[in-house]
Formats: structure tokens, sequence, C-alpha cells
């Protein structure tokens, strides 16, 4: 009997420790789950968020050669950079390379891709072959390619000479070093872009080929009207992903132009490492990374609203 | 379903032709790295093959060392991106808990910003640590990894949550379920994304440039570079034995994970 | 112990609409109690909710006479077998079945003297070292039966647990699961949208519909005592006929869907009065007519031979009502057989608020002569 009674009396106050208990199960789930967050937390904090405001806060000072601020000089590295007639062409430099690579990268990956597609014996030796690209370094691609464009003894002037034409100065003519440097980026993206657009292919569903099949569907009408469509999705990534590494470009020039001749070859991150770790300039090396901060997200933003639209998912 | 002869043919002279092309490069500094001075200099074939060139590389330059250093600093930020991605990724599919989607759309946001804008802070920030010269300086920067929570969190989706549930009821907790459960039962992709941040630590170029000094901790990249630097006028053949060490451990990776990385990186790249 | 109380039980995930709304409810010891009710009734919350995988909104939820809405589902002493069964794909059917155990830290030898119980029990002694993608539906369903026994949990839940099965195996799982509840003497709480299962295992019913209780009972209730049209047609295969009825006082005369005429004695037929009324009947009242006693000539529309029974369907109205026939009938589509419908084996209900006004006279049970 007793027990009953105490029993009714707990109820009420049960009623009211639910909500109580409810709360204090929402602080333990969100202090669980900033827990399993905190290690990337900090990190990106301490080596993204911070040193991305940091750059901005330096783009507006001047600064000694240890990187501190002295004096506050506004928009002034802005403007600078805007009207150096060294930093522009390192723009147009930047601009023209993308414009180089991007749709060559594409088309040859694209192209790669589509015929290691099929199934046929020893495929998977060539998929290897072709994705081995993407397994060999910046500096080791640069020393391979270095090579290649080696004014006397290099295998591309070799050839060149051989059908009669005059050797070319790869990395010294001003008028073809960014194309050089364009080729071996190009080389280089090859096996990752390879990868990703034949994992895109071998998504497709197959049962789309075969209806098209008992349509009685040509190999290049099922490519046109199946493949590339079907195909977009991932195109769209490759594309971007392109961009951005594109903008990113720096260690074949450090390797094989040092940014010349004649700085044509100085692209942003390399005119930024320059002007911050050759000249300690970081003020106005900061303005210059902001500017591609902006820049890639400006890129990405757009791809993101007009390629979007074209893309066609399943 | 059959291919046609004709075609085939065909496809095969295709696959055959792009093939040299692409492995060219490659394939010119394997050969080269054998390949005597006096052959390469006179542009011939070869007519002899040795190990001179390595023996040089090795015996001019602390490749072991750098080799050992790069080996060091890809399995530790391999390490660090697993363990902090896997964290992530099992918090953002598993708990539920106020502010979830907001964070997880400031990790996508991350994915923006290219680590070359913010190169100047983060080189302060390391000098400033003391961790130039350091294997904290060149690795920890880089094992938060916004890619790595994306790919692993649509790898966890595909567990059934009642496998949660179940363990739930059984009276486990999250930490251990993550451990015993989540982990082993999603390896595969794991290691995929192992295998993909070797791939890119390894072949890391401008900051190790940056933060290192000397051969201490210095990379084999920048080895290459140096290599490269010092030999460029008369020893081809011992800078193409130097960048064949560089690129051996990767390709071998590459070679035999190529299908699973394929897979893997299409799956977080599109679903 | 192990018995369950709910209390006002309501929930809702988005703060307006009610996915579950008022349930009261009582689930007694070593009582096997199905829930059933279609696809998106609630089901899954309200077991969910008992589970403690899901929060309850409002109300109380006691098992063993204590509250327990704020515990974690460890803590409420229970196990469950998941629709799709939830093993753990890395681990061997041993590790699976003592997961839970070593979980809850459980010492060796203990665990060792139930895995063989249950193994034994289960027939799964010869599979303990596989991995669950190395076993067939049924066995993997076994792997999340012997679970759930190896706990040693008094209440036992269970979520449409033979829904990834084929039809016979289906059959059998259920005939196990019921031994095994009866011989362990666990509570059961199960889950499912099939009514045959239902009613083939529960010792009691709740019919759940759009988040509201419909009826509880035995199986046997539910089939002759619907409480409202949506039981009525929900229990029993197949479906309860039905239709609209007027009464005409004049001609005593119950006219179904303004096509089927039948006479009532006014003296001995208590039909009731209401304005709108819909009558509903068992497919096995609508007995072939003999000579004497045959009331309608209806047209076949269709005919189902089943081997032991033959299904006869024709129109009444606008509906199609479907005659059960014992044994094999040979009738062509088109051809027009005699039927016998009784009055006193029509089920009443008012068509406004859809409930029972009078059911039809309790189906005769038979009794089994024991020599
Ligand atoms: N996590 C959830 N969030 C929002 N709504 C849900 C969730 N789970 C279930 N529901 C909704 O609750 C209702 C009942 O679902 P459920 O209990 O799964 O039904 P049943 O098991 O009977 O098929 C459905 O309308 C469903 O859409
Ligand atoms: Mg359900």
């Amino acid at each position: 009997m007793s027990m009953n009674s105490t029993a009714i009396q707990q109820t009420p106050k049960s009623q009211i420790n639910f909500e109580q208990v409810k709360k204090k199960q929402r602080m333990k789930n969100f202090s669980k789950g900033m827990l399993f967050l905190l290690p990337s937390i900090i990190l990106f904090s301490v080596f993204l968020f911070y040193p991305l405001a940091r750059t901005i806060y330096l783009s507006f000072f001047l600064t000694d050669a240890a990187g501190a601020t002295t004096v506050f000089v506004g928009w002034e590295n802005y403007v600078t950079m805007f009207t150096s007639p060294i930093f522009l062409q390192s723009m147009k430099s930047t601009f023209l390379f993308v414009l180089y690579t991007v749709p060559i990268t594409i088309i040859i990956s694209l192209f790669l891709a589509v015929i290691a597609n099929e199934k046929l014996k020893g495929i998977g030796f060539f998929r290897t072959i072709y994705s081995s690209t993407m397994g060999i370094s910046v500096a080791a691609a640069s020393v391979f390619w270095l090579y290649l464009f080696h004014p006397s003894m290099g295998p591309l002037n070799l050839l060149l000479n051989a059908i009669g034409a005059e050797g070319i100065g790869w990395l010294t003519d001003t008028s073809w070093a960014l194309f050089a440097i364009a080729i071996t980026t190009i080389w280089m993206n090859i096996g990752f872009t390879f990868l990703i657009l034949l994992g895109g292919l071998q998504s497709i569903d197959s049962s789309l080929y075969e209806s098209a099949d008992i349509d009685g569907a040509g190999y290049f009408y099922k490519l046109r009207r199946i493949t590339i469509p079907m195909l977009s999705p991932t195109l769209f990534f490759v594309v971007t992903v392109t961009i951005i590494n594109a903008f990113q470009t720096f260690g074949q020039i450090d390797i094989l132009t040092q940014g010349g001749p004649v700085n044509s070859t100085n692209l942003v991150v390399y005119s930024i490492y320059r002007e911050a770790f050759v000249n300690y300039k970081f003020g106005s090396a900061s303005a210059q990374a902001v500017l591609l901060f902006i820049i890639i997200l400006l890129m990405t933003f757009l791809q993101f609203k007009f390629g979007e639209r074209k893309v066609h998912y399943q | 379903m059959t291919i046609p002869t004709g075609r085939k043919v065909i496809f095969y002279i295709l696959l055959i032709i792009s093939g040299f092309l692409v492995f060219a490069p490659t394939l010119m500094a394997f050969a080269m790295s054998f390949m005597s001075n006096k052959d390469i200099m006179t542009g011939s074939l070869p007519t002899s093959l040795s190990f001179d060139n390595y023996v040089r590389a090795f015996g001019q330059f602390p490749l072991l060392k750098y080799l050992l250093n790069s080996l060091i600093i890809s399995l530790v930020i391999m390490l660090g991106q697993l363990i902090l991605s896997s964290l992530a990724a099992y918090a953002f599919v598993f708990l539920e808990f106020k502010g979830r989607d907001l964070l997880f759309f400031v990790f996508i946001a991350t994915m923006m910003v290219p680590f070359e804008a913010s190169i100047i802070p983060n080189f302060h920030i390391i000098r400033d640590l003391g961790w130039i010269d350091t294997y904290p300086g060149l690795t920890v920067p880089f094992f938060a990894m916004a890619f790595g929570t994306f790919l692993l969190r649509q790898n966890f989706k595909q567990i059934p949550k009642e496998l949660r549930e179940a363990s739930q009821i059984a009276g486990m907790g999250d930490f251990k379920f993550y451990l015993t459960v989540v982990l082993p039962v999603a390896r595969t992709s794991l290691l995929t994304l192992g295998v993909y941040g070797f791939l890119t630590s390894w072949n890391m170029y401008l900051w190790p440039l940056l933060t290192t000094t000397n051969d201490n901790v210095r990379t084999v990249q920048i080895g290459l570079k140096q290599l490269q630097t010092q030999e460029q006028l008369n020893d081809w053949g011992v800078i193409m034995a130097g960048a064949v060490i560089v690129v051996i451990p990767t390709l071998i990776l590459l070679f035999l994970g190529q299908s699973k990385l394929q897979k893997g990186l299409t799956e977080g790249a599109l679903k | 112990m192990g018995q369950i109380d709910l209390v006002d039980i309501s929930k809702s995930y988005d703060k307006q609409k009610n996915v579950l709304d008022e349930i009261n409810l009582s689930i007694e010891e070593g009582e096997f109690f199905v829930l059933v009710g279609p696809s998106g009734s609630g089901k899954s919350t309200l077991l969910r909710m008992i589970a403690g995988l899901e929060d309850i909104t409002s109300g109380t939820l006691k098992i063993s006479n204590e509250v327990v809405n704020h515990l974690p589902p460890k803590d409420r002493n229970l196990s469950m077998v998941f629709q799709n069964y939830a093993l753990y794909p890395h681990l061997s059917v041993e590790q699976n079945i003592l997961f839970g155990l070593n979980a809850k830290k459980v010492d060796k030898e203990e665990q060792q003297k139930r895995l063989i119980e249950t193994a034994e029990m289960m027939g799964l002694s010869e599979l303990l070292k596989r991995k669950p993608k190395e076993l067939s539906g049924g066995q993997r369903q076994r792997v999340a039966l012997a679970r759930s026994v190896v706990s040693e949990a008094p209440l036992c839940l269970m979520d449409e647990p033979l829904s990834n099965l084929d039809a016979k195996l289906r059959g059998q799982m259920r005939m196990e699961i019921r031994r095994l509840q009866k011989r362990l003497g666990m509570t059961m709480v199960y889950v499912t949208h099939d009514q045959v299962e239902a009613m083939t295992m529960g010792d009691r019913i709740m019919v759940l519909n759009d988040g509201k209780i419909q009826q509880v009972g035995k199986p046997i209730t539910l089939y002759n005592e619907p409480a409202n049209l949506f039981v009525a047609s929900f229990i029993g295969s197949p479906k309860m006929n039905m239709g609209k009825a007027v009464f005409h006082a004049d001609r005593n005369q119950l006219v179904i869907d303004d096509a089927l005429h039948l006479e009532i004695d006014p003296v001995i037929n208590n039909v009731p009065r209401y304005p709108n009324v819909t009558i509903g009947i068992r497919a096995e009242h609508l007995y072939p007519g003999t000579a004497e006693n045959t009331t309608h000539v209806v047209e076949v529309i269709n005919v189902e031979q089943l081997g032991n029974e033959t299904l006869l369907a024709f129109e009444v109205g606008a509906e199609v009502w479907t005659a059960k026939w014992p044994g094999q009938w040979d009738v062509q589509v088109g051809e027009k057989v005699p039927v016998h419908i009784a009055i006193e084996n029509l089920c009443f209900f008012d068509s406004d608020t859809g409930l029972l006004i009078k059911p039809a006279r309790a189906g005769k049970q038979q009794e089994v002569v024991t020599a």
C-alpha cells in the first residue's frame, strides 16, 4: 500500500522531469556531436579560417620582412596591384593558361575514357596506363618535360628537326613558354580526369545501351545521345576541378621556367609566392591571394549556376 | 553483346597509340635512368644498361633520408585525414544535434578555399609555432579534409540506420559503435581515401618547399628539385634516376588501387 | 513483468500533425500482441517509441509499471528484430548473436552457454562461422531472432520481420516465432501490415489507421465484430462485401446499393433504423442457393478456382461482391447462379461515423468432438 502511494506521488514530479531530461539529452547530443567534429573544426579554424581572415587583413597593410604589419595603407595594395603591368600580365597569363588547359584536358581524357570503357581483353592494362600520370608528382613530371623540352637534346626538338622544321625554344621563347607549361599540366591532369570520367561512364545504366541497340542505334548516335548527356554531371565536376587546379598551378613553373621568360609564365600562385617569399612584400602578396580566392569562389559559383542547368541528373 | 571484329581492331589501335603517347614521358624517364650519359648526350639508343645512375643519385644525395621523410609525412597525413574525416562523417550521419546541417555546409564551403590563398598566414603560424623543419609543420595543417569527410559521409549513409539502433538496444555507445562497426564496415572507402591521401601528400610540392630548410625533414619532391638544379647541365641519367625513385611508390600504389580509387572517387564526387 | 502501458501517447515529427494520436493501450505479460495497419499508419513509430529509439512527444509509457519515457533503449530491458534484420555484415553469425552480450559485458562462460543453447534452438549450430552474406534469407532471419532470444530480455519487439521472405518461408517462420514466444514466455509486440499474419499469430490485435486505434481485441472478435468499416474491410480475405442499404418499411425490404432487395420479417429481424446504413457481409456467408432457400440469382463476372474453394464475383450496383463457396464449382463467367443471402449474416454500420451498429449473428463456432 505505501509503495502505491509513493508511486502516485512521484508521477507528477517525473512529468516535470521529462522536459529537463530531454533538455539534458539534447545538450548531451550536442556535445557528443561537437566532440566528434572538434578535431576537424579546430584544424579548419587554425589552418583555414583564421589564415583566410588574416590574409584579408594583411592585404590592407605594409609589412616587415617577418610578416608583422607596419603601416595601414587601405586599398593601396589593390590599387598598385591593378595598375602594375607585371601583375596584369600575370592575370592575363593565368586566364590564357586556364583556357589552354581545361578544354584540352577534358577532350583528351574523355576520349581516353570512352575508348577504355569498351569491354575488351586487356582493357585493365590500358586503364592503368591512362591513369598512371595521377601517380606522378609535379616535381617528377616537370623533370620529365624539362628534358622533353630541352632545346638541343630534347626529343620534341629532335622530332621537329627530323621532319625538317626548326627547333622551338619551348621554355625560353615568350610565345611558347606558357604553352609548354600547359602541355605539362594537361599531361599531369589526364590521369585523374580520366579516372573520374571512366567512373562516370561505368555508372551509366547498361540497359540504356541495350534498348538503344534494340532500336538499332549506331555507335556515334549512342555516344551523342546517351553517353554524353548521362555523363554531364561527371563532366561538370571534372571541369570545375580542372579549372580550380589550373588556377593553383605552381610546381611546374617553379621547376621549368621560374615565371619567365619575361614573366610570361608568372601565373598567379607563382606571383604570390615570389611577392611573399622572395620579395617579402606580404601585404601586396596577400592582396593577390585575396583576388585568387575571389576568382576561385566566383568560378565555382558560376560553374554551379550555369553548369547545373545543362547537367542531366539521373 | 559482342563487338564486331573490325571495330575491335580499331579500338585496339586507338588504345595502343594513346597508351604509348600517354606513357611515353614516363617510359623515357625509366629508360634514361639506366642509360649512360654518353648515350643520352648523343641521343642514340641505349648501348648498355646499368644501375650506375641510381648508385650515384643515392651517393650524392641523401635520397634515402628524403624517401623516409616523405613516407613518414605521407603516412601521418593519411592517418590524420582518415581519423578526422571519419569522425566528422560519423557525426554528420549518425548523430543528431542542433546546428548539424549548418556545420556540414561550413565543411563543404571549405572546399572552395584554395590552400594557396591562405598560404602566407599559414606559413607565419607554422613559423611562430616553431614548426619549420618539423614533421608536425608538414602534416598537421592537412589533417582536416572536407573532401574526405564528404566522401565518407556518402559511404556511411549507406550503412543501415538499423545497425546503429540494434547496437543502441544492446547498450553500445557511439564511440564504440564507430570503432567496432562503422570503421570495419566502411573499410573499402577508408582504403580508397587513404590511397588518395597518401598520393596527394607524397606529391605535395609548395608547402614542403616553404617549410623545409634542411635535410632533416626535407621530402623527396624537394630533393628532386635540388638534384635537378644542381645536375641540370650535365647528368640527365642521374636526374631521371632520382625522378624514377620519386614516382615508383605512388605508381605502384596506383596500379594496385586503380579500380578501387576510381569507384571511390566517383562516388564521393558525384552522389 | 514485461507489461507495457501506454497512456495518452502522441507523436509528432513536425509539431503540427500527429503521426500517433492519444494512444491508450495495455499489453499483458506473456502476450503475443500484434500491431496491424496499412503502411504509413504509424506502427513502426509506435514500436520505436516503446523501444526508446524515438522520442515520445506526449503521454506516458510504462514498462513493468515504471515510467520509462526518459530511459535510453538499453535500460528498457528489451530486444528488437528489424525488417532488414540489421545484421552486422563484417561479423560472423556467432559474433552477431553475441554482439549484445558483449556490449553488456556478460561474462564469457555465460555467453558461450547461451550461444550454444540458442544456436541449438534456432538450428544455427552449423552456421556459426559464416558471414551474413553467406546465408539465405531465412537463415538471416533466424540469426536476427537468435540475437533477440540470446538476450533473454522479457520483452521482444518485431517490426515486419517476415516481409523480406517468400510466401512459403513466411508461413513456416510465422509458426516458429509463435512457438518460440510461447516456449520462452516472453511478451511480444509484433508489427505487420499483413492481416493474415496478424490473424494467425496474435493473441490480441490492435488495428491502427492514420495514427488512431481502430480496434483492439482477439483475432476472432475483430473478424466477427469489426468495430467500424475500416476494420471490417481491413481484416479478412477476401475483404468483406459492402453496400449502402436503404430500409423500405412499407415494402419490408432492405435495398442494397439500389440493386439487391432483401425481404425482411419485421417481427423477427431487428433491422436498425438509421438514415444512412452500410451493410457488410463476409464472402463465406453468400451461400450457394438450393432449390428451397435461393434468395437471389446473380450473374458471375469472374471465377477463381482455389482448389478447396471457389471464389465467384458478381456485381451489386456499383460494387463487386465476392462469394466464397467451399469445394469446387463448375461455373462459367456470364452464368447466372443462385445464392442465399440471410439477413442475420449482415453487419450494420452507420455510414456517417463508420461505426458498427449491429454485428452479424456470431459466426457459429464449431466444437471439436473429442473421442
Ligand atoms: N523520421 C521521420 N520524420 C518525419 N516523418 C516520419 C518519420 N518517420 C515516419 N514518419 C511519418 O510518420 C508516419 C508513420 O510512419 P511509420 O510509423 O513508419 O508507419 P508504418 O510503420 O505504419 O508504415 C508516416 O506518415 C511517415 O511519413
Ligand atoms: Mg513500418
